[in-house]
């Protein structure tokens, strides 16, 4: 069962949303994320979806995603070049003894300190899913209070060499 | 009052949403739609009235959308149906379902209440467009007037194009009360929506090289080969090929039943010879077909020593349910052309003598496996069909309902021409039968349109006999009346150790009188010798004619592959 992370380019109407979880949960495929937002043309909106399955499974779900009137574009990045970051706010217990570790942790994994209060500190992290799970496996002894995480988010990488970003000249 | 105007030399009419609706129907050549008025379709309605659309009233929703589905098959169009929010649209979900399952073209227009009270759990509203999201093609719910005829157009466009199926639009009083410039509009183009129609080149040739390989071959057709009439381009392939032909149940009539390659229908209940022939082939073609699990049986054991080619225009139902050697995305008909030319081209030669070892092995199977049944001192449901089949000459159109009678019909009468066997394949959906049949009557005057029910099935949409009566629709019902839901029982019998858990129909009406209250003909026959009289009488009459037949009661259908077994492996008698 291989993770892969699919991008599907939508159009930004109402129902689109509900038209790609109900293919997942009424054909029993695995949905582990879904994040979506709205691109530069504001008709047009990317979802990142991360799902599990072996080969077969992987290739229905993005058969039947394509055929969605709505979905424009289904691109599976997985075994491709691509950057991929996830987001996470965590509040954590930060009492006298520990509120220089956790900032030291905040910078190891360069972290940011977006809310400070006399026994807390939110810590916004961002990073791959692996990269996020080491922050919290850290955090995590010292006391986590809430935690806001999103899914994956990721864009596939431009060549690089002659037609890369630094190409023409 | 309308007010024209002139933009760009196009003339703007400014009119209301209940006249678009009207306006996008009759561009797109819609003469019947079948529906039932409500609150919030009135004004549809009264625009109705000032156009010569015609209008079949129903007695309940479910019989538009079937009525819908068996219009659409028989006339090769799209079906529309209209009702009223709330119940009116619930009511429509069986029919859509059906429809959805089976590929079938259909525009369900629902009313909705005004785009104010959505969500307010307003009188007679609910969520049609989410309960309908899983089993259409594609909906839509319009909440402006402007975009209305857009929206209903792309929902045409969407409908029959591609793999066809049902597309359900919702309608809120407002925007049909609403005003706005009109003009006609051309065919939609959508950047998501792209059906492939043409085949991939290098796969053809693929496809060419197996064929050419092939000493066992089996062509399989389905309801795509229909959908995309390719009728005429299958006969060709299979007689180049000199390859037997099977077919789904989707797919009776896309390659005559009278054909000498025909092999008869594959599957649960398919023909030892055609079951057989799939567990011995080297080749099988798929053509418009989705490899459903009442066609393969045990997956595994699938046409296990077969190189498989499949052909389908839905990328999806490729190697979903079975790995193939060969896809071919593409449109039957262009595909089986293009596959026709490269064999004419190539010069392709048949191995006569390795296709006549072959053949002479399926004529064996036919041989000591025929479907087969005896006729006593009861009348045999068979039978029945029999006679059916010689007093229509086969010419009918036959819709049924679902269980024994469908699978009957579909082994005893012998479809020779697309478009002419009506059922619900997919969704196995009882009370399809009688209003499809309406629908297909209204399609085909000229024809005879038959139902093959059972005394189970006939009951759940039989209100539509009065819908029959009043537009003088002379449909016939024809009842396997065997006082059971039969196909459970035939399960009970086989695998429950003959317990009939409530498949025993202790009380039915008398269907003779029924059918004379409704104002159509009613007969029956409880004797072998009164079936033909019976049928002849029925058939003959000018009038809707629903005909009794008091058959063996315990009688099953054979063969029949046990659920999870492979096809190969058939309950003989």
């Amino acid at each position: 069962m291989q993770k892969h992370i699919i991008s599907l380019l939508v159009d930004n109407e109402p129902g689109v949303l509900s038209r790609v979880a109900g293919l997942f949960s009424g054909r029993g495929f695995n949905i582990e994320s879904l994040c979506v937002a709205e691109t530069m043309n504001p008709s047009v909106s990317r979802m990142t979806l991360v799902t599990r399955g072996d080969e077969h499974i992987v290739e229905q779900i993005k058969k039947q995603l394509n055929k969605l009137i709505n979905v424009i574009k289904v691109h599976d990045l997985t075994g491709t070049e691509f950057v991929q970051r996830e987001m996470a706010l965590v509040k954590v217990k930060a009492k006298r003894d520990y509120r220089a570790e956790i900032l030291r942790i905040v910078d190891i994994f360069r972290c940011k300190v977006v809310d400070v209060s006399p026994t807390h500190y939110t810590i916004e992290a961002t990073g791959t899913a692996e990269k996020l799970g080491a922050i919290l496996g850290m955090l995590k002894p010292i006391g986590i209070k809430e935690i806001a995480r999103t899914g994956a988010i990721a864009l596939s990488r431009e060549k690089k060499g002659k037609e890369g970003a630094y190409g023409k000249d | 009052m309308t007010s024209e105007q002139c933009r760009g030399g196009n003339i703007l009419k400014t009119l209301t949403g209940a006249k678009i609706v009207m306006a996008v129907l009759k561009e797109e050549g819609v003469k019947t739609i079948f529906g039932y008025p409500g609150g919030a379709v009135i004004d549809i309605y009264d625009e109705l009235t000032r156009t010569d659309i015609q209008h079949i009233l129903v007695r309940h929703e479910q019989g538009a959308v079937h009525a819908a589905d068996g219009y659409a098959r028989a006339k090769g169009a799209v079906g529309v149906c209209l009702v009223t929010s709330g119940p009116g649209a619930t009511n429509t979900v069986t029919g859509i379902a059906s429809a959805y399952m089976d590929s079938i073209p259909i525009l369900v227009l629902t009313g909705q209440v005004p785009t104010a009270l959505i969500g307010n759990d307003a009188f007679q509203e609910v969520d049609i467009v989410g309960i309908t999201r899983p089993c259409t093609k594609h909906n839509y719910l319009v909440k402006r007037t402007e975009d209305l005829a857009p929206v209903l157009k792309e929902a045409f466009y969407v409908a029959r194009s591609g793999r066809p199926g049902p597309v359900l639009v919702d309608l809120p009083k407002d925007v049909i009360q609403g005003k706005t410039g009109y003009k006609p509009l051309t065919e939609p183009r959508l950047a998501s929506y792209k059906p492939t129609y043409r085949p991939n080149k290098k796969q053809l040739h693929r496809a060419v090289e197996l064929i050419k390989k092939a000493k066992r071959p089996v062509i399989f057709s389905g309801g795509g080969t229909i959908l995309s009439n390719a009728s005429r381009e299958l006969i060709e392939f299979a007689e180049k090929l000199h390859a037997p032909v099977t077919a789904s149940l989707m797919g009776l009539g896309s390659f005559p039943g009278t054909h000498p390659l025909w092999l008869g229908m594959l599957g649960m209940h398919g023909t030892y010879r055609a079951n057989m022939s799939i567990g011995a082939c080297d080749l099988l073609i798929g053509i418009g077909v989705r490899f459903d699990d009442r066609v393969t049986g045990k997956v595994e054991e699938f046409a296990p020593n077969a190189n498989i080619i499949h052909i389908d225009i839905d990328p999806t139902s490729i190697s979903k349910n079975i790995p193939v050697t060969v896809p071919i995305v593409g449109d039957c008909r262009i595909v089986l052309k293009e596959l026709n030319g490269l064999l004419d081209a190539d010069r392709v030669k048949i191995d006569k003598k390795s296709r006549e070892n072959w053949l002479k092995r399926i004529e064996k199977w036919k041989s000591t496996n025929p479907l087969s049944y005896e006729q006593k001192n009861t009348i045999k449901p068979q039978y029945v069909i029999e006679k059916l089949y010689e007093l229509t000459k086969g010419d009918a159109i036959i819709t049924t309902e679902v269980g024994q009678n469908q699978m009957w019909a579909a082994q005893y009468y012998h479809f020779d021409s697309p478009n002419c066997f009506i059922t619900s394949g997919g969704l196995g959906c009882m009370g399809f039968g009688l209003p499809a049949a309406i629908g297909a009557q209204v399609a085909c005057p000229g024809k005879k349109v038959v139902d093959v029910a059972g005394d189970g099935s006939i009951q759940m949409n039989i209100q539509e006999l009065a819908t029959a009566v009043q537009y003088k629709l002379p449909v016939k019902v024809v009842i396997l009346n065997n006082k059971y839901l039969g196909m459970v029982r035939q399960w009970q019998e086989l695998f429950y150790e003959r317990r009939y858990a409530y498949t025993d129909i202790e009380h039915s009406p008398d269907f003779v009188r029924l059918a004379e209250a409704y104002g159509a003909l009613g007969l029956r026959a409880t004797r072998p010798q009164e079936v033909v009289p019976v049928l002849k009488k029925g058939l003959e009459s000018p009038l809707p004619a629903m005909m009794d037949f008091w058959v063996a009661r315990e009688e099953s259908v054979y063969p029949m592959v046990p659920a999870g077994a492979a096809i190969t492996e058939m309950l003989l008698v």
